[in-house]
């Protein structure tokens, strides 16, 4: 039934109806930086040995700031450069403390002998496991269980890495078998291993254990974590990854949900353009005078509302996805100001960015991050964010927000498909490319990802349930086959058409975008075309509102 | 300015949420670097206004901690009465404060979840008397059923009049005005609060002896 057509692919579609027009979405400057991660993966995964041991440092964007920002700043910056070494000088009271810590918890129900472990219910039965351990084989995380049960599952996985690298000289990628894949990659001094039972492909479980690793680099910094494996190999990790272990759990979670991984693309707030740019506005005129502060993001429910950077630096998506995570997962920056150190692995993952992160108030649920490379500016910063608040009250920006997020009815954007009134369309995804931007026709609501967490408590089990209606998570699982033919590096397919009983897809890349869509069964070629036609001429007509159509400096 | 600390998972913002916010909740996350509370406490003849840093208690924040004590005029350091460890962590960290930060500063211990009695590894005494050796106040309380929170923050707020009214430290600011309109960066929700919340009722679970300061005053909190 799958036919991967690039031969008699309707090409003229384009030139007919979008002359010389810009794709949907396309404005001339971009917030994001719209470098493919797909393309960063392709050469992760074909990387040699010796490329990747010789982990290269890129110079510091952070201190290039600093330095620009003025000289007189400088031995202060020097010192606070060293200071954000979070392995202080004295660290060692609270290291120790809390390894007897560790012991203490692991002294505890020794009985459960390893091999039953692996066949506990925690364990078996998952559609997706993920471990993390050191390259000495010690083990850091894993996504269900007590890694501390499986310290022997983690020598093994040392042991194949290290014996495929040591006696081939060669890198273990992934094992295949009947109904599962492990894939393995060797990051700095760690090893993540994704053992998958779901429709992912090779390249999209690497992305998401590159996620995880820079989840990893964020808490910590790639310099501190370089640094603890070189001084002491069988460093355990935990000690100072602890509290933070549910950040990862909530990535891997998001992950599996939200397109906007699947795509390297952020999805943005749909708001009327005017009360953007008057948020836009409270943003730069608040903070055009406080020279050390590098972006200034609100965000809210995974979505992005805007984002005012510092001239000549943009943010990657995978840095965005990261805050996105940080913020769902910290139920603690609602109740008060928040000031925290913050590595943005694709930004700087050599140093810490400092973010002050609050709720705008206490009616309006969009968080505004404010990240400088000034450690000590928490009051201008709190002071700034009050003064940018009572200006977004009152321009109303914060009802607009609220209606938005409450995805109030008499918005376009809230029920798209009804908006746009082709029946015969289900489900469609749209990224542009330049802009690195999302927009999908059933925004994966925040309370739905919140039930799917507590009904999956131990969660991820594989079911066997009865279709009757899909949700948006079960169509993005339906593309997720049709994007890794999308960015397959060997024979990329530009359109694929595949229509049968259940219903009918059109994946479609172009230089500017790619569109997924779920048609009803059985659709034919012509009229999906024709839908398609009138989908990008109503995405075009709400782009402002859909898409962050200009890229503000302060 | 007041700094807490100390240890993951002791409980240092639940009892902040319940000072401030009123309320407790079994959800909150562990703090992420750290947080900033205000709070005005009315005494006698005074108004004092808390700023208050509530800092992550896990190792990887540990080298941000001097950023919050540094121009600190207090410290309440937070340990779990159900955990040892906890407690000996209190005591590198009255170490590190001692030596690292020139002004006086009130200093109080707190023993948290006191509610936790039956699980209790640190005995109330040693507790004490530690308490005393470093000149600060002992106080158990229990963030779950709001006990000893209220004296936790007046008897610190007394003390650090005491200080103020003693000139011995010069980032301690003092104004005349003891109306208060002083305050810079606006407040959350916190003295707005009236001052009688009803069907609040005082358990004898600390004891009087760890009243170190000032008086008590039950209806007097922000």
């Amino acid at each position: 039934m799958a036919s991967t057509s690039k031969d008699n692919a309707p090409i003229s579609v384009q030139d007919e109806n979008t002359p010389d027009e810009l794709e949907p979405g396309a404005c001339p400057e971009s917030i994001l930086n719209p470098t493919d991660s797909f393309e960063e993966f392709a050469s992760e995964m074909s990387s040699s040995l010796q490329e990747r041991n010789a982990l290269t440092t890129k110079s510091s964007t952070i201190s290039e700031i600093q330095s620009e920002i003025g000289e007189e700043k400088d031995a202060q910056m020097k010192t606070t450069k060293s200071a954000d070494d979070l392995q202080s000088k004295d660290g060692s009271i609270s290291a120790s403390a809390s390894s007897s810590n560790l012991t203490e918890e692991n002294g505890d129900d020794t009985d459960n002998a390893p091999e039953n472990y692996l066949h506990s219910p925690e364990l078996i039965n998952k559609e997706k496991h993920v471990f993390i351990l050191s390259s000495a084989g010690k083990p850091i995380y894993s996504r269900y269980g007590n890694e501390d049960k499986l310290a022997g599952l983690c020598g093994v996985i040392q042991a194949l890495v290290s014996v495929v690298e040591e006696q081939n000289q060669d890198i273990l990628r992934s094992i295949t078998t009947k109904d599962c894949k492990a894939v393995f990659l060797v990051k700095g001094p760690l090893i993540l291993v994704a053992v998958s039972k779901s429709n992912e492909s090779e390249t999209q479980l690497v992305l998401q254990l590159t996620y995880a690793f820079n989840q990893i680099v964020s808490v910590l910094t790639l310099t501190q974590l370089n640094r603890i494996f070189e001084q002491r190999r069988n460093y355990d990790l935990r000690r100072l990854l602890s509290g933070a272990e549910r950040l990862i759990d909530h990535l891997l979670i998001f992950m599996e949900k939200d397109p906007a991984f699947l795509l390297g693309a952020v999805r943005c707030l749909p708001l009327p353009e005017k009360a953007r740019e008057n948020i836009t506005n409270a943003i730069t005129t608040t903070c055009h005078k406080i020279r050390d502060l590098v972006f200034a993001i609100m965000i809210a429910g995974n979505q992005l509302i805007t984002l005012v950077r510092m001239k000549k630096y943009t943010l990657h998506p995978s840095d965005i996805h990261l805050l996105f995570n940080l913020v769902r997962s910290s139920e603690s920056f609602k109740t008060a100001e928040s000031w925290t150190p913050i590595c943005l692995p694709k930004f700087d993952a050599t140093g810490f960015l400092h973010g002050h992160v609050s709720y705008i108030a206490e009616d309006c649920q969009a968080c505004l991050l404010l990240l400088t490379v000034q450690r000590d500016a928490f009051f201008p910063l709190s002071q700034a964010k009050h003064t940018i608040a009572e200006k977004m009250r009152r321009s109303n920006c914060l009802v607009a927000i609220n209606d938005a997020l409450n995805r109030h009815r008499d918005l376009p954007t809230t029920n798209p498909l009804k908006h746009i009134g082709i029946p015969e369309i289900r489900h469609f995804m749209y990224k542009c490319k330049s802009t690195a931007q999302l927009f999908t026709s059933d925004p994966i609501s925040l309370d739905r990802l919140q039930d799917y967490r507590m009904r999956h408590k131990e969660g991820g089990d594989i079911v066997e349930k009865p279709i009757k209606k899909l949700s948006d998570i079960d169509y993005v699982r339906n593309y997720r086959q049709f994007c890794s033919q999308i960015h397959c590096t060997s024979i990329p397919a530009k359109l694929i058409f595949r229509s049968n009983a259940q219903d009918t897809i059109l994946a479609w890349v172009t230089n500017g975008f790619e569109l997924y869509v779920t048609f009803d069964a059985l659709m034919e070629k012509d009229q999906a075309i024709k839908a398609v036609d009138r989908l990008l001429w109503w995405i075009k007509k709400e782009e402002q509102r859909i898409f962050i159509m200009n890229a503000p400096t302060f | 300015m007041s700094s807490i600390f100390i240890f993951p998972g002791v409980g240092k913002t639940s009892l902040v949420v319940r000072y401030i916010g009123k309320m407790f909740s079994k959800h909150i996350s562990p703090t992420i670097g750290a947080s900033f509370f205000t709070c005005n406490i009315n005494l006698d003849n005074a108004r004092v206004k808390l700023q208050v840093w509530d800092t992550a208690g896990q190792e990887r924040f540990r080298s941000m901690a001097p950023m919050y004590y540094r121009n600190a005029n207090a410290a309440l350091l937070v340990f779990d009465i159900t955990s040892a460890t906890s407690f000996t962590a209190i005591k590198g960290w009255v170490k590190e404060l001692q030596s690292n930060v020139p002004e006086a500063m009130v200093l109080s211990v707190v023993g948290n979840k006191s509610d936790l009695e039956s699980l209790r590894a640190v005995p109330y005494s040693d507790a004490a008397q530690y308490a005393a050796t470093i000149g600060a106040a002992y106080t158990e309380t229990s963030a779950l059923h709001d006990q000893g929170i209220d004296q936790v923050f007046l008897n610190t707020a007394t003390s650090l009049l005491k200080l103020s009214s003693s000139n011995l430290v010069s980032s301690l600011r003092s104004y005349d005005s003891a109306d208060g309109d002083t305050d810079r960066i606006p407040t959350g929700k916190p003295s707005e609060e009236d001052a009688t919340h009803t069907g609040k009722v005082e358990l004898p679970a600390w004891r009087i002896d760890n009243i170190a300061h000032g008086e008590m005053q039950r209806s007097m909190c922000c």
